[in-house]
């Protein structure tokens, strides 16, 4: 269980810029953490079922029925930038 | 030159219709105005969660059970991880381990013959946002976000565009079939992004594959593979490598680009979505949406042989639209039995050319099923002749209306009356003696002239068929 | 001026006597903020016209013939916790302007209760701490000592709450969240059992572990408010389908009778000699008034800060990807790419803990390495699962600490996350079960600091925990 983590790699991966002085201190604290971590792998494991969810329900199901919206003002007011009734992006964007 | 063949998968994307969204109760329109149908949960707001749609959920079961496929017992949804502007929580939920329907086909014809093209799986997940770009900054409109949709992924079966497009329209046949989606794809409810690879014949694995994204229409679909099978095989030919990489496909340019973005090499990092709990299905369930199937398009095919007595090709026609089936079988039951063939070619040369015309679909024309009965039963029963009512048939399907009304009121029956078709020809053979004698001289042709007189006399109103049997027995007496 | 120290329910009776008006009340509240706040940094934002608001509006409906447990009850909420048109700032520099589009369902269900939003709390950084020192605007202090931290995620509610600003208060609790500042700050917490209370309308933290519960001066208190909270959601798919007991009913009948069980390895040589010596105490003064106690173990409990945290940021990783400055927060100025929008705003936005959860979360969720920690710790849940279903046959409920240690000195905490994440190892071991748990003060120590006492109950047993709660207050006392 031993790669070690490259925090540089991964902060680009969950889109988070860092200095070099976070990559420094987050690459050590974060080693620490999943050294720890990595204890689960003492115990053997096989034949238990994973828990996926937080309770044991099954086939919560909403009715195919409109719920008006509220109005999009609420929405808007909290965009940075707006263009009229579209959330404006600087021009970074490439066709998908 | 040594011989290659192609390898083609699709993932098809497909807009359930449904009323609402599918995590949410905010409604699915086309073209409002933008972020209108939003709520916190398709806006991705801190907190929204979300609640899966019974409907969508019944849909996709009738996908699966239409296109053959098992359905899973059990399954969960996905969380599928990315950063992108159109992505509202900028994880898609999805299924990626346990999805609904497993297996399952569709037969396609090609030269060779039937062939049968498996599919893979079929999942729901969620759509994205609409990013419009201008000249100087995009925008971003969430009206779309969380349309339910289901992913139809196909074994790499195809071997062609040809037949890549064969898949698509069966498909989507069956789709509107069942009720499941429009797929119109002027309105983006069917989208299809494209895996191919190709490879010398004889080698067994396959060769390195490419996938595109990007093609709107089926026509963009088919292009964009020629261009690209040219595209590889031009490199492999040449000596090169492929790249194992996403293209897009511009359809101005005509050309398959390599896209550059970060998003290429991506780690999805799936795992379970905590928020929505397991979707079990019981047997009695999916036992009983399976006796609520709609007819699938092959069977319909069939049946309406046996029943209307119409040959394989006019069935094929027919049925190509679910909505022309609907319409002909309606009006062949309005008529007495044995005229399905009539109202089969009705429909199929007169119909169909003014559906096209107008550009409208039959299900929204003036004409119904019950007038185009009574047009058939007309000419039928000899009431009018089939001249008349070819006229007729234009001002009913765009007006309405019902023909036997309109042949009383405006007194378009034709005439029969034998005493009455006499006075007629006995006054054309008196205007057109020379005629009567060129026939008599040998020139036969001359009779169809005295009949279209006779027709022109009774302003087209006259049987031509009892007309043409009396003329020529006037003839055939020598007069 | 009304007694501000006031319960819940003293200050309902009050109301319905007639002895204030909720303007009154309200006020009051408001007043010792302003007095008391200055100096705890409880509150991250105070509505005082909106409360007085409300607080008229309640007075008019009590005049009109309405009544209820919480009509015109000043409350303070977790700014974690959705009030429309109120700051949601989960005291993240990324939401700073953040103004919330909709009622959580709690927040809705506490409106129709007529209950008057006094103000919006402090808390660690999308509740990723436990000792508030994690928030990106201000620390909150002890009531009982300033220099010392009030304890995380809900610091700011337990702070109010304990030091006479608010009447009660609404906390969340992930891994510990509501239980550990209810401890530091001697108040009473209660986390639900998974999925009783909707979590809809809360800002994720750890989807399949997150419960919002009351933080409160006594524990009847404490089952009043849950009583309005509790119940089945449509906006929430994991909230339980079950009916909702009469909590109050419930605290009656005392802890003769009861079974309760000490689990051995709750019972650690780095704990704190004085936490010991409180909870010791608690459980023979129960033993006396009739209780029956029960040696137990719970075999996996010492995996379960390791599994917790690997599940916790991997489901926190994902729920924090949307904050991105695309459509709220924080954005980046002049990007130059879509990652820089992204990267630059979420460099700006978040905190260290935040940023170091959410590295985390990805990295164990990457291709390869799924099975390895994702696929494991979810197995080692269901072992602690299974230890509390054992260990709840042969008992109603379980008597622990909440935490190690009293609180701690601001500061002390900072450098090491690990230790932090390790601290929580009484609490985690229910948040990954589901289970119940209440944490109440059980003493002092010498020094003056609260003790508290954790109640575990299993799934849906809230009522047992709360009925030993009201016997432990009784019987000891704070």
């Amino acid at each position: 269980m031993s790669q070690k983590i490259d925090v540089a790699e991964v902060a680009e991966q969950a889109r988070i810029a860092l200095t070099p002085e976070e990559k420094d201190t987050f690459q050590r604290q974060l080693e620490s953490i999943l050294s720890y971590a990595e204890r689960i792998g003492e115990l053997g494991l096989d034949g238990v079922e994973p828990t996926l969810h937080g309770n044991p329900r099954v086939n919560v199901l909403r009715d195919d029925v409109v719920v008006p919206s509220v109005g999009r003002d609420c929405f808007l007011s909290n965009a940075p930038e707006r263009n009229d009734a579209e959330i404006r992006l600087p021009k970074i964007v490439e066709d998908a | 030159m040594t011989p290659y063949l192609v390898t083609i998968g699709l993932e098809t994307h497909v807009q359930l219709k449904t009323a609402t969204k599918m995590f949410c109760g905010c409604s699915l329109t086309f073209g409002e105005e933008p972020n209108t149908t939003v709520c916190p949960v398709c806006m991705g707001y801190p907190g929204a969660l979300p609640v899966l749609n019974r409907e969508a959920v019944r849909l996709t079961v009738i996908s699966g059970l239409m296109l053959g496929c098992e359905i899973s017992r059990h399954s969960i949804f996905d969380r599928k991880n990315y950063f992108y502007p159109d992505m509202s929580k900028d994880y898609q939920i999805t299924q990626n381990t346990y999805p609904l329907c497993l297996g399952g086909g569709v037969t396609i014809e090609t030269p060779e013959g039937p062939k049968r093209i498996r599919i893979h799986h079929i999942h729901m997940e969620e759509d994205a946002a609409k990013i419009n770009h201008y000249a100087r900054f995009s925008g971003v409109d969430f009206n779309r976000c969380g349309t339910p949709l289901i992913e139809i992924v196909s074994e790499p079966d195809l071997a062609s565009p040809d037949e890549a497009m064969a898949y698509l329209h069966a498909l989507k046949q069956i789709l509107v079939y069942a009720g499941v989606s429009d797929c119109n794809l002027e309105e983006g409810n069917m989208r299809s992004d494209v895996n191919i690879s190709v490879r010398p014949a004889g080698q067994e694995q396959l060769g390195t594959k490419v996938e595109i994204k990007n093609m709107n229409t089926f026509k963009g679909i088919h292009a964009a593979l020629e261009y690209e099978i040219a595209r590889q095989l031009a490199v492999v030919r040449g000596g090169g490598m492929l790249v194992q990489e996403t293209r897009r496909w511009d359809p101005e340019l005509g050309e398959t680009q390599s896209m550059r973005s970060k998003e290429n090499a991506l780690d999805y990092r799936y795992f379970p979505e905590p928020d929505l709990v397991p979707v079990e299905l019981s047997e009695a369930q999916i036992e009983s949406w399976r006796t609520q199937l709609p007819e699938a398009p092959a069977v319909r095919r069939t049946r309406m042989m046996a029943e209307y007595g119409i040959p394989e090709y006019d069935a094929g026609v027919l049925a190509d639209v679910k909505e022309n089936a609907d319409f002909f079988e309606a009006a062949a039951r309005a008529c007495k039995p044995g005229l399905g063939k009539t109202v089969s070619n009705w429909f199929m040369t007169e119909v169909m050319r003014l559906l096209s015309e107008s550009g409208m679909g039959v299900d929204v024309c003036a004409l119904t099923p019950a007038a185009l009965a009574e047009l058939v039963t007309l000419v039928d029963e000899g009431v009018i002749n089939g001249p008349t009512a070819k006229e007729l048939l234009p001002e009913v399907f765009a007006k309405g209306g019902s023909p036997r009304t309109i042949v009383d009121e405006r007194g378009l029956a034709q005439v029969s009356d034998v005493a009455v078709l006499e006075a007629f020809i006995a006054q054309v053979f008196a205007e057109n003696v020379k005629t009567v004698a060129d026939f008599h001289a040998g020139k036969k042709a001359a009779a169809g002239f005295l009949v279209g007189q006779v027709m022109k006399l009774s302003k087209g109103k006259a049987d031509p068929k009892q007309v043409g049997r009396l003329v020529a027995e006037r003839l055939a007496e020598g007069q | 001026m009304v007694g501000k120290e006031l319960t819940l329910c003293a200050a309902a009776e009050g109301l319905r006597q007639k002895a204030f008006s909720s303007v009154e009340l309200t006020q009051s509240v408001l007043d010792a903020i302003r007095e008391r706040d200055g100096a705890l940094n409880a509150y991250l934002s105070v509505d005082e016209t909106g409360a007085l608001q409300q607080a008229a509006a309640a007075d008019a409906a009590r005049a009109a013939g309405c009544d209820g447990d919480l009509l015109g009850i000043p409350l303070a909420l977790k700014d974690a916790i959705n009030v429309a048109g109120q700051p949601c700032s989960c005291a993240s520099k990324m939401l700073v302007d953040m103004i919330a589009p909709y009622d959580a369902t709690v927040s809705a269900r506490l409106r129709e209760a007529g209950a008057v939003f006094a103000g919006r709390t402090n808390m660690d950084e999308f509740a990723m701490g436990a000792s508030t020192e994690g928030s990106a605007f201000k620390i909150t202090r002890n009531p009982h000592d300033h220099a010392r931290v009030s304890g995380g995620s809900s610091g700011g509610s337990a702070a109010a709450v304990a030091g006479g600003m608010a009447i009660a208060a609404l906390g969340t609790d992930t891994g510990g969240s509501i239980r550990q500042p209810a401890a530091f700050c001697g108040c009473v917490g209660l986390k639900p059992s998974y999925g009783r209370v909707s979590r809809y309308g809360i800002a994720a933290c750890a989807s399949s572990m997150d419960q919002a519960g009351p933080m409160t001066r006594t524990v009847e208190d404490a089952a009043l408010l849950l009583q309005v909270l509790a119940g089945v959601d449509p906006h929430d798919g994991t909230t339980l389908d079950a009916p909702v007991p009469d909590y109050r009913a419930a605290l009656r009948g005392g802890v003769a009778g009861m079974r309760i069980g000490l689990p051995r390895e709750y019972d650690t040589d780095d704990t704190d000699p004085e936490v010991t010596a409180c909870v010791r105490r608690t459980v023979d003064a129960c033993a006396v008034a009739g209780a029956e106690i029960v040696e137990l173990s719970l075999p996996h409990t010492k995996y379960a800060v390791a599994a917790y945290t690997i599940l916790a940021a991997a489901e926190a990783s994902a729920n924090l990807a949307r904050f991105d400055g695309v459509r709220y927060g924080r954005r980046a100025a002049k990007p130059e790419s879509v990652f820089d929008l992204y990267a630059q705003s979420r460099a700006e936005g978040f905190g260290p803990e935040v940023k170091r959860r959410i590295i985390l979360g990805t990295y164990v969720l990457g291709s390869g390495r799924y099975d390895v920690y994702y696929g494991r710790a979810q197995r080692v849940r269901t072992l602690i699962r299974r230890d509390f279903d054992e260990a709840f046959k042969r008992c109603d409920v379980l008597f622990t600490p909440v935490v190690p240690t009293v609180a701690y000195k601001i500061g002390k905490a900072c450098d090491d996350p690990l230790k932090m994440y390790q601290s929580e190892m009484f609490t985690v071991p229910a948040s990954l079960a589901g289970i119940c748990g209440l944490s109440m003060p059980c003493g002092r120590t010498a020094s003056g600091l609260p003790v508290g006492l954790q109640i575990l109950g299993p799934a849906l047993g809230e009522c047992a925990v709360l009925r030993a709660g009201q016997a432990v207050e009784e019987e000891v006392g704070a």
